[in-house]
């Protein structure tokens, strides 16, 4: 028979191991594919990256018109989507307390939230790219800020909901009418949750692939028009990628290493930037 | 100090003042009446209804649309409880300070500017002059004079608590409420509070909750009993902690019940 204190502490080992052997395998995956990636696109990063066009099979040439499509269109998504994102939050926590309009809206941003974003893509390419005749890069950044406005949303209310009440019952005790409340005390309170929600927005469509594809699509050369197809890392990397040509696919490996990193820049900056402010 | 010699003019009067939480009733028919300049206290026990009668002189339940009250409270004889009352120039006359400090994140000069510019128009001079004021009289200044741009979050609890009577007499209010000031600061805290209230009251109308009976004798020159919603006993705080008329009041402060 084991003592009760012998038999905790045995359970207490158990679980621990467990629980350190589920996060190795899930640390072993995403250690694998970071190996990959830099074994295989860290020889692709050099100058000619970032200062020459996407090139014919061939011949030489680096990303920058699909490094610089991607930064315009995720720069535009963010613009569209953080106002909205914002706006709509807010209402969610301040002023959705009663009534129908609140909880229908949550709904239907949890639905959103997890749609799929080839299914957003092929929406813009109905009621857009068809009308318009023609891919463009207003369709893309449009595509992109579909995703961004439901995490935007998600995160400013959340946020809000952390900020104590008694913050607002302390701005009204004042007289304060509800806007300057709102404006200056809980949004002001909730600003560094909301930002960390924001770069991890941006994270999210900066890699984002399928809403593009119907969209913006590519452009083999430089073109900072947004109403012509535009060039982007995630769609240059799908095409070169799938291509035979070994020039175009070290370029493709090149530029997922280079969304990786960004990514996971944003990341960890996200975090830090949170840690700080709520410590 | 309490002093009966002063001459009692009524601030606030309460008749028949009922409150429901839904439609749980948390006041039931308090009648009493506030003098001016003097300090007024609530105790009693835990639910007995003291929070809630000092949220009503600011119309605080009316930010829950499940609370109401009825009845009158009539500030300098105007009925606040009146729908057609502004709620933002009532609370522009009677200010209020909660049990945790609330400091606004913001500077600790725009913490106490806040306030004052939901009121006043002032230049950057007469700003600083309000600003410096407040903060003295809520004996804060002489730490947070060369702090004044830092966070309001960046002080210690009993200075943000202080910091939060400095923007509430900002704004020139006749009434203060104070919701268990001291309750989450230290003894040292405390002090400095209590002694602070002593000094507002020849300026302001003082209603201060407080679970610490020793508070209340201390600082009081009122001092109203609260239980279940009732107001048991109401009277000058020494006959309360010396000759109190009820049983009940007597059991609450001897300590053998709350």
């Amino acid at each position: 028979m084991f003592t009760l204190y012998t038999r905790r502490r045995l359970i207490n080992a158990l679980s621990l191991g467990v629980s350190l052997l589920a996060m190795l395998f899930g640390l072993f995956w995403l250690g694998w594919i970071l190996w990959t990636l830099f074994a295989n696109g860290l020889q692709g990063i050099n100058a000619t990256l970032f200062t020459q066009m996407t090139p014919p099979p061939g011949s030489d040439g680096g990303l920058l018109n699909a490094i610089v499509g991607s930064l315009m269109m995720t720069f535009l998504a963010t613009l569209i989507g953080t106002p909205i994102g914002i706006l709509a939050g807010t209402y969610l926590a301040e002023f959705g307390q009663r009534g129908w309009l609140a909880p229908t809206t949550r709904f239907i941003n949890d639905v959103l939230l997890s749609a799929p974003s080839i299914v957003i893509g092929l929406f813009v390419y109905e009621i857009y790219v068809i009308k318009i005749g023609h891919f463009s890069g207003w369709a893309g950044a449009f595509a992109l800020s579909i995703i961004v406005i439901p995490v935007v949303i998600r995160t400013t209310e959340n946020m809000l909901r952390l900020v104590p009440n008694t913050l607002r019952e302390a701005a009204a005790a004042l007289g304060a009418p509800q806007w300057k409340i709102i404006s200056f005390v809980t949004l002001r309170a909730a600003r560094a949750g909301i930002l960390t929600g924001l770069l991890l927005a941006v994270a999210r469509i900066s890699g984002e692939t399928a809403p593009l594809l119907f969209t913006s699509l590519n452009n083999q050369f430089w073109s900072s028009d947004m109403n012509q197809p535009m060039a982007n890392l995630p769609v240059v990397i799908f095409q070169f990628a799938m291509s035979p040509y070994a020039d175009w696919q070290s370029l493709a490996w090149a530029g997922a290493l280079l969304i990786t990193v960004s990514v996971l820049t944003l990341n960890i900056l996200a975090r830090v930037m949170f840690r700080q402010k709520t410590s | 100090m309490p002093n009966s010699s002063k001459i009692i003019v009524p601030k606030i009067v309460v008749r028949d003042l009922n409150f429901f939480y839904g439609t749980e009733r948390a006041l039931k028919d308090v009648n009493m009446t506030i003098p001016e300049k003097m300090v007024t206290a609530f105790i009693g026990p835990s639910g007995c209804g003291k929070s809630t009668i000092l949220r009503t002189f600011n119309r605080m339940y009316q930010l829950y649309p499940k609370q109401k009250a009825t009845g009158e409270v009539l500030l300098d004889g105007e009925n606040i409880l009146d729908s057609k009352q502004d709620l933002n120039m009532l609370r522009a006359k009677i200010g209020m300070v909660f049990q945790k400090p609330t400091p606004f994140p913001m500077s600790i000069y725009d913490n106490i500017a806040f306030g004052v510019k939901l009121y006043e128009r002032l230049n950057r001079y007469d700003m600083d002059e309000r600003v410096e004021w407040a903060l003295s009289k809520a004996a804060l200044w002489t730490e947070a004079k060369d702090k004044l741009k830092k966070n309001g979050t960046s002080l210690s609890g009993g200075q943000q608590q202080r910091l939060c009577i400095a923007r509430a007499i900002a704004v020139k209010p006749q009434v203060l409420l104070l919701d268990e000031p001291t309750s989450a600061l230290d003894p040292i805290s405390t002090a400095h509070i209590e002694k602070l209230i002593n000094e507002l009251k020849t300026d302001f109308t003082i209603v201060i909750v407080t679970h610490n009976m020793q508070q209340a004798a201390r600082v009081s020159d009122f001092t109203a009993y609260m239980y279940l919603g009732n107001l048991i006993e109401f009277g000058d705080t020494s006959s309360i902690f010396t000759n109190p008329k009820h049983k009940e009041t007597e059991d609450y402060i001897t300590g053998r019940f709350g």
